[in-house]
């Protein structure tokens, strides 16, 4: 196994009394699909956004690509090449899909932008992951279907030569065969090299497309697994209980702590 | 993972291999003037109208009005609408930057009324130059702006009450300044002049071709560097057509007010564009550069689009608003002394009537939404027209004022209401 590109060692979080994370080792391997799962509450988001550096760690230390680093707030994350793209995706339905991909960083040429340079990487981008659903760069997001905008985003994110990904519920609110493009987009960024994280609740998904799976269990986590070591319902019941044969949390957390 | 590592070394997929797939529809460098046609006709039916609607009402008005009235349509009244209409334009101007993002000025008017109070006064009183006494009345504007985009970006207040709150206080300001039931005389030469003084005819057909060749070989260019780099880009006939209706306008309004359009032509000579048209065309043309090719503009839409998705992305949400009201109340100053210019005096009412209701009319007649996100400073033109050809043709009928209240307040709610119908289907359409 290579090096991890992104680790957290022993980051625990509190938010006030109530202690949320435990002790949590989470790495990310380039080039492989890490899901991260776990129930409602579980502590997912709350790690996100400690990777994302919305959240500061009580205790706990911060790798990136072998290297400790310091993390103050989301531009340093953006600045090390860690991009999230969130379930309510944020993209601005009134402007187009190159807009919205550059929102924020914008490229001028002067005083103007250069919408040349913008519109070639964007068309760039889209090509290199395959995306043939979008009709024109510059059509309006708000014309776009569900999986089309999950689309955008995921590339928004990749545009900006990002080494981890981090995906919250990509397939939540899709179809079937929105699904599909999203799960084979999701495929072929690790394909490219890039580190993925994929948080889901939906273990069909997550089985199909994961290399590693990360089981997060009232804030510890439950097992970090190849995922071709588990099935469907050992998942299952290491999310539920927090253990599953062999495999996770030896003695019940829930009445030790919190 | 085994059969994919071997792809991980090519960042790109090579060309050739997206040529026939369905990315390759995206070949609208090939779109023909049919295809162009079909696309904003399909915009049209998904509730995309943009100023469609007002430049049809606008047709109809003047069919009307002339049709009604043989003194409409004389060149003598279309340069009174051309006077008439730049203050409310110019302030409909700044109200677009703040319904952009989704908020609202509802003291813009009284803030032009108070910028020209201080610039009248400088000059009157305390014998400054025009340019100073303007610049004055600028700063004036631009830190009330700047007060209320702070209150509200960081205060979070309503705009709708922080800007209420100011048009109530903000007329005190000219009552104090001038008292009550007096005015200030606004004669200065300049000043004054934009409203009833007349660009030279040769200098204005120079400054009407300058533009109309300018935009011409802009277009051009465009074209040209984005079809030959393969961007997405208008068929030519189309460009062409674009580059021919503005030279029909242009060269159409500068023909028709270069003729001597006095009462009786054999004593007088009165003839040339009102000087307030190029101050408005010079303003259009800067805040549609603003809009459109800036990273200030994108923000702009961005925060009315999706506040929460700039913010995200980086944007300085705080700042874009407040910079928003700046404009906004720096125009309505600008609005103010044209105002006053046409007027000739300063009064304390001056701007607390229906100034600002007119503007925000005009906006939302051009085809600015009053949901944020959606607006050109060119809507602003095409609505400060309408609004301002209603009080005109109906005063050459003769009719009671009050009509004029009813017919611009029955524009004002059609106008809304093709908003949020184009609205509705838009989302329903998803265009």
């Amino acid at each position: 196994m290579s090096e991890p590109i992104l680790e957290l060692r022993g980051v625990n979080k509190s938010f006030g009394v109530v202690h949320v994370l435990h002790d949590v080792d989470f790495a990310v391997y380039p080039g492989q699909v890490t899901a991260l799962v776990g129930d409602n509450g579980a502590g997912k988001s709350t790690l996100v956004k400690i990777i994302a550096g919305i959240y500061g760690r009580d205790t706990g230390e911060y790798f990136f690509e072998g290297q400790p680093v310091t993390v103050h707030g989301p531009r340093d994350v953006a600045g090390l090449g860690i991009e999230i793209v969130y379930q309510d995706l944020a993209l601005c339905d009134n402007l187009d899909i190159v807009q919205n991909m550059f929102l924020g960083r914008e490229e001028t040429k002067g005083i103007g932008l250069d919408e040349v340079s913008m519109e070639s990487r964007a068309r760039e981008t889209l090509t290199s992951l395959s995306v043939r659903t979008v009709q024109s760069v510059r059509q309006s997001v708000a014309s776009l279907s569900g999986g089309q905008r999950q689309t955008v985003a995921i590339a928004k994110a990749v545009l900006w030569n990002s080494k981890v990904v981090l995906l919250d519920e990509p397939t939540a609110a899709l179809g079937v065969a929105q699904t599909r493009q999203v799960l084979d987009l999701v495929r072929r960024l690790a394909d490219h090299g890039l580190g993925v994280v994929l948080i889901s609740h939906n273990m069909t998904d997550v089985l199909e497309v994961a290399d590693r799976i990360t089981a997060l269990y009232l804030g510890r986590v439950a097992a970090d697994v190849p995922a071709k070591e588990v099935n469907h319902s050992q998942i299952v019941e290491l999310i539920t209980a927090g253990r599953s044969g062999n495999l996770g949390i030896a003695e019940n957390p829930a009445t030790a702590t919190v | 993972m085994t059969d994919s590592e071997s792809t991980t070394t090519q960042d790109v997929v090579p060309a050739q291999s997206t040529a026939g797939t369905g990315f390759a529809s995206d070949n609208v460098q090939a779109v023909t003037v049919g295809d162009s046609v079909r696309a904003y006709l399909n915009r049209l039916r998904g509730g995309d109208m943009g100023s469609l609607p007002a430049i049809f009402g606008l047709v109809v008005l003047f069919i009307i009005f002339s049709t009604l009235d043989d003194h409409f349509l004389i060149k003598y009244n279309m340069a009174n609408l051309a006077v008439q209409s730049a203050s409310i334009i110019v302030l409909a101007m700044g109200i677009v930057f703040v319904l952009l993002i989704g908020e609202i000025d509802l003291s813009a008017g009284v803030t032009g009324g108070a910028a020209a109070t201080v610039t009248a006064l400088l000059m009157i009183k305390h014998d400054q130059s025009w340019w100073l006494a303007t610049l004055a009345g600028l700063a004036v504007g631009a830190a009330i702006g700047l007060v209320i985009g702070l209150l509200v970006s960081r205060l979070g207040i309503p705009s709708f009450v922080v800007t209420l709150a100011f048009f109530l206080a903000l007329q005190a300001i000219p009552l104090k300044l001038i008292g009550a039931g007096g005015s200030l005389r606004y004669n200065d030469k300049v000043l004054r002049g934009l409203s009833i003084k007349n660009v030279p005819v040769t200098a204005g057909w120079i400054v009407a071709i300058v533009i109309v060749v300018g935009f011409g070989a802009l277009a051009l260019w465009r074209y040209r560097s984005r079809s030959s780099q393969g961007l997405v880009h208008q068929p030519l006939p189309l460009v062409l057509i674009q580059i021919g209706v503005l030279a029909v306008i242009v060269l159409g309004i500068t023909g028709l007010l270069s003729q001597n359009r006095a009462p009786n032509p054999n004593f007088f000579n009165i003839s040339g564009i009102p000087w307030v048209v190029p101050v408005v065309t010079a303003l259009l043309l800067f805040w549609t550069f603003v809009l459109t090719r800036t990273r200030f503009g994108r923000h702009l839409y961005a925060v009315g689009g999706n506040a929460e998705a700039a913010r995200r992305a980086g944007i300085n949400v705080n700042r874009v608003k407040v910079a928003a009201f700046m404009i906004c109340s720096s125009m309505a100053a600008v609005a103010g002394l044209l105002s006053a210019s046409y007027t000739g005096k300063v009064s304390p009412g001056s701007g607390a009537g229906n100034d600002l209701l007119y503007a925000v009319g005009a906006a939302v007649i051009g085809g600015t939404s009053l949901f944020g996100g959606r607006g050109r400073a060119m809507d602003a033109v095409i609505g400060g027209l309408v609004i301002a050809t209603i009080p005109n043709g109906l005063g050459l009928l003769n009719q009671a004022s009050y009509i004029n209240y009813v017919v611009t307040g029955g524009v004002l709610l059609l106008a809304a209401s093709v908003d949020a119908i184009s609205r509705r289907r838009r989302s329903a359409a998803g265009v």
